[in-house]
């Protein structure tokens, strides 16, 4: 059996706000297993950025509990969140949101510095993921030099550094064109097929489709889950692939 | 590769890092100046004290030395009296008075005249010509050449008492000037001159017979001045007796009220770069406020943060301290040039003194300041709501 990534329950999330209090997410349970791709589909305000942010532990449940590789991330500190974010998770934001003042390697290399790579070491995955991701030739440009889907390549990159249990990526062909879309999408295949572990939120129903699972959301509920390519034809990850998810 | 953030933070608005570390540079530069100024004034009277070489000063009691034209008669008396003091070594009798000199296009010109024994005076510092020998010799300074147009060699004719209505003088001699002087109490402007302290009580007649304004004493080195002083004020009721110590800090109490606005302005100076930096640390965490919050969502733990913000601060005001150094010192002088200028001043008196202990305490806590500045923006980047600021900065 596959080990099972998030685990979580009954996960509540109110927005207090003057007046009746907004039910952003109400009662979700989700299983991903180690290599799964979910996406999450539904209309704009069903809280799908909500549970997403409470899944990456960079927001707390109202109520609920949220196991990643076994730990609970919904109660821990926040340098204890810090920390699992930093190693555990991997972000894909719609705006990619890369340090504008570093080049793609260093942008790349930050979460690394953060988690006290060695240098050479850094230097050297960096230069991997960023070839990975296409981009060997930009790892020197900085953010304003690379177009958007370029900026997001990046930015998959960084997600990957500390080899994450668990890719997470809001609205990641938000903003690009249909074609650097679909680039966007056959990236997210292969690092899938080589063996990452993903949940997207998305609109683009082209995402959607690619994804092993499309979980549907109305009004902070999960109503609908088609299951589109079962997991046991998975191809098991070669150790070596920048994606994976340390052992 | 923090720090390299935080700094290029900084170069990427070059223009506005520029203008605050500007701004800190001036509060520096002015914090400096202030605590210059705080000492300099009191470090220039030390200094011309301790260049006489007299530790005890008698003055007719009820006055204050320096500025009084009181005197106090039977002198021969009171310095021998003085001088049987066995911790005494030296006695420096002083009369200071009024003297108009005759000019060679006959008009009459006043100075300041003081009557002392050249052979132990500590008041002037010879640089032309040579010191007084006889009764009708005179040692002037370069402003009474100036003003009465005569030179070292030159004979002149001066009075004790001028009435300018009668044009008529009282007390008149016959002199010769034998040498030029820095007198170190007077300022460069005043016009100055020194006799023998009989020619001078003798110039007054019977107002001035025998009178003095000043009696300086030197203890003998190891000597209790303070014991000393004691039994000499104890011993003529008519006299009062000063130490240094004593006299700088009378000086002291009298600059009081210009130290305490010094302080006060030292402290607006720290304010100011505090108030700087904050506002440009504020600023540049509400500008990166997205960045600040994708590295926290992407694990950068927060004392990073604190540190990237504070790192700026730091930056800020140590490279504006260093350069408010040397435009404090640049402005020091400069105004000391000003202010040294003002009648009645010590040629060589200095309002701004550098006294490097002081000098880098206070750009020391000028940069503290700067540390300071930094804790409150970097705790609220730290500590920011990383889902809502990100779902914020979508939005804007
Ligand atoms: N910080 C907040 N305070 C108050 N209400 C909030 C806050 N964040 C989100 N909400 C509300 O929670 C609900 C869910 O928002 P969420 O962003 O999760 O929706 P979404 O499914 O991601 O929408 P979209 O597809 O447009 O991105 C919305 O009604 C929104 O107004
Ligand atoms: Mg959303």
């Amino acid at each position: 059996m596959r080990e099972i990534v998030l685990a979580a329950r009954d996960v509540r999330r109110d927005y207090p706000v003057a007046g009746e209090p907004v039910h952003a997410v109400r009662g979700i349970s989700l299983d991903v297993a180690a290599g799964d791709w979910v996406a999450i589909v539904g209309p704009s305000g069903c809280g799908k950025s909500t549970l997403l942010n409470l899944l990456g532990a960079i927001d707390r449940p109202t109520t609920g509990s949220i196991a990643i590789r076994g730990r609970d991330v919904a109660r821990m500190n926040d340098a204890d969140a810090t920390r699992f974010r930093l190693t555990g998770i991997g972000f894909v934001f719609q705006r990619f949101y890369l340090m504008p003042t570093l080049t793609a390697a260093e942008n790349v290399e930050l979460p690394m510095a953060e988690a006290k790579l060695p240098r050479a070491a850094r230097v050297a995955r960096a230069r991997e993921l960023l070839a990975y991701v296409g981009l060997g030739a930009r790892a020197d440009h900085r953010p304003y030099q690379l177009s958007g889907g370029e900026q997001q390549r990046v930015a998959i990159a960084r997600a990957l550094a500390n080899r994450p249990a668990l890719l997470l990526a809001d609205e990641p062909t938000g903003e690009l064109d249909a074609r650097t879309g679909t680039e966007m999408i056959a990236l997210f295949d292969r690092l899938n097929r080589d063996g990452t572990t993903i949940v997207t939120v998305t609109h683009d129903e082209e995402l959607a489709q690619a994804a092993r699972r499309v979980v549907h959301m109305r009004d902070g509920a999960i109503v609908d889950q088609v299951l589109r390519r079962p997991l046991a034809d998975a191809v098991p990850a070669p150790p070596h692939a920048p994606g994976t998810a340390q052992a | 590769m923090m720090l390299r953030l935080a700094m290029a933070t900084l170069a990427r608005r070059r223009a506005r890092t520029a203008l605050t570390t500007a701004g800190v540079a001036v509060a520096a530069a002015m914090l400096l100046d202030m605590v210059m100024l705080g000492s300099g004034m009191r470090e220039s009277f030390r200094g011309f004290i301790e260049q006489q070489g007299f530790q005890i000063r008698l003055t007719p009691r009820g006055t204050m030395p320096f500025d009084s034209e009181a005197t106090v008669g039977g002198g021969a008396a009171l310095v021998r009296a003085v001088a049987t003091d066995p911790d005494v070594v030296t006695v420096a009798p002083l009369l200071g008075a009024k003297l108009f000199s005759r000019t060679p296009g006959d008009s009459v010109v006043s100075a300041f005249v003081l009557g002392l024994d050249p052979a132990v005076q500590g008041d002037y510092v010879l640089v032309e010509g040579r010191d007084l020998a006889a009764d009708d010799e005179l040692v002037v300074n370069a402003s009474y050449l100036a003003a009465t147009g005569r030179a070292v060699g030159d004979t002149v004719q001066v009075a004790a008492g001028y009435d300018a209505q009668m044009r008529r003088v009282t007390g008149a001699r016959t002199v010769r000037i034998v040498g030029r002087a820095r007198f170190v109490m007077l300022g460069g402007s005043e016009r100055a001159a020194a006799m023998r302290l009989a020619a001078v009580q003798a110039m007054g007649g019977r107002d001035r017979a025998d009178r003095l304004s000043v009696v300086l004493v030197a203890t003998r080195p190891g000597a209790d001045i303070e014991s000393v002083r004691r039994r000499l004020e104890a011993s003529d009721a008519r006299v009062s007796a000063l130490s240094t110590a004593a006299a700088l800090q009378l000086v002291d109490e009298r600059l009081g009220y210009f130290r305490q606005l010094a302080f006060i302005l030292a402290s607006v100076s720290l304010a100011v770069g505090f108030l700087l930096v904050t506002t440009l640390v504020t600023v540049s965490v509400n500008e990166r406020i997205g960045e600040i919050a994708v590295m926290r969502a992407i694990g950068v733990a927060r004392w990073r943060i604190v540190a990237q913000v504070m790192a700026e601060g730091v930056a800020l005001s140590l490279v504006g301290a260093t350069i408010g150094m040397g435009l404090g010192l640049v402005t020091a002088t400069w105004l000391n040039g000003i202010l040294a200028a003002f009648p009645g001043l010590p040629a060589a008196f200095d309002f701004f003194f550098f006294e490097p202990a002081a000098a880098f305490r206070s750009l020391g806590l000028l940069v503290l300041c700067g540390i300071a500045a930094g804790i409150w923006p970097a705790w609220r980047a730290a500590t920011l709501p990383i889902a809502r600021t990100l779902r914020e900065e979508a939005v804007a």
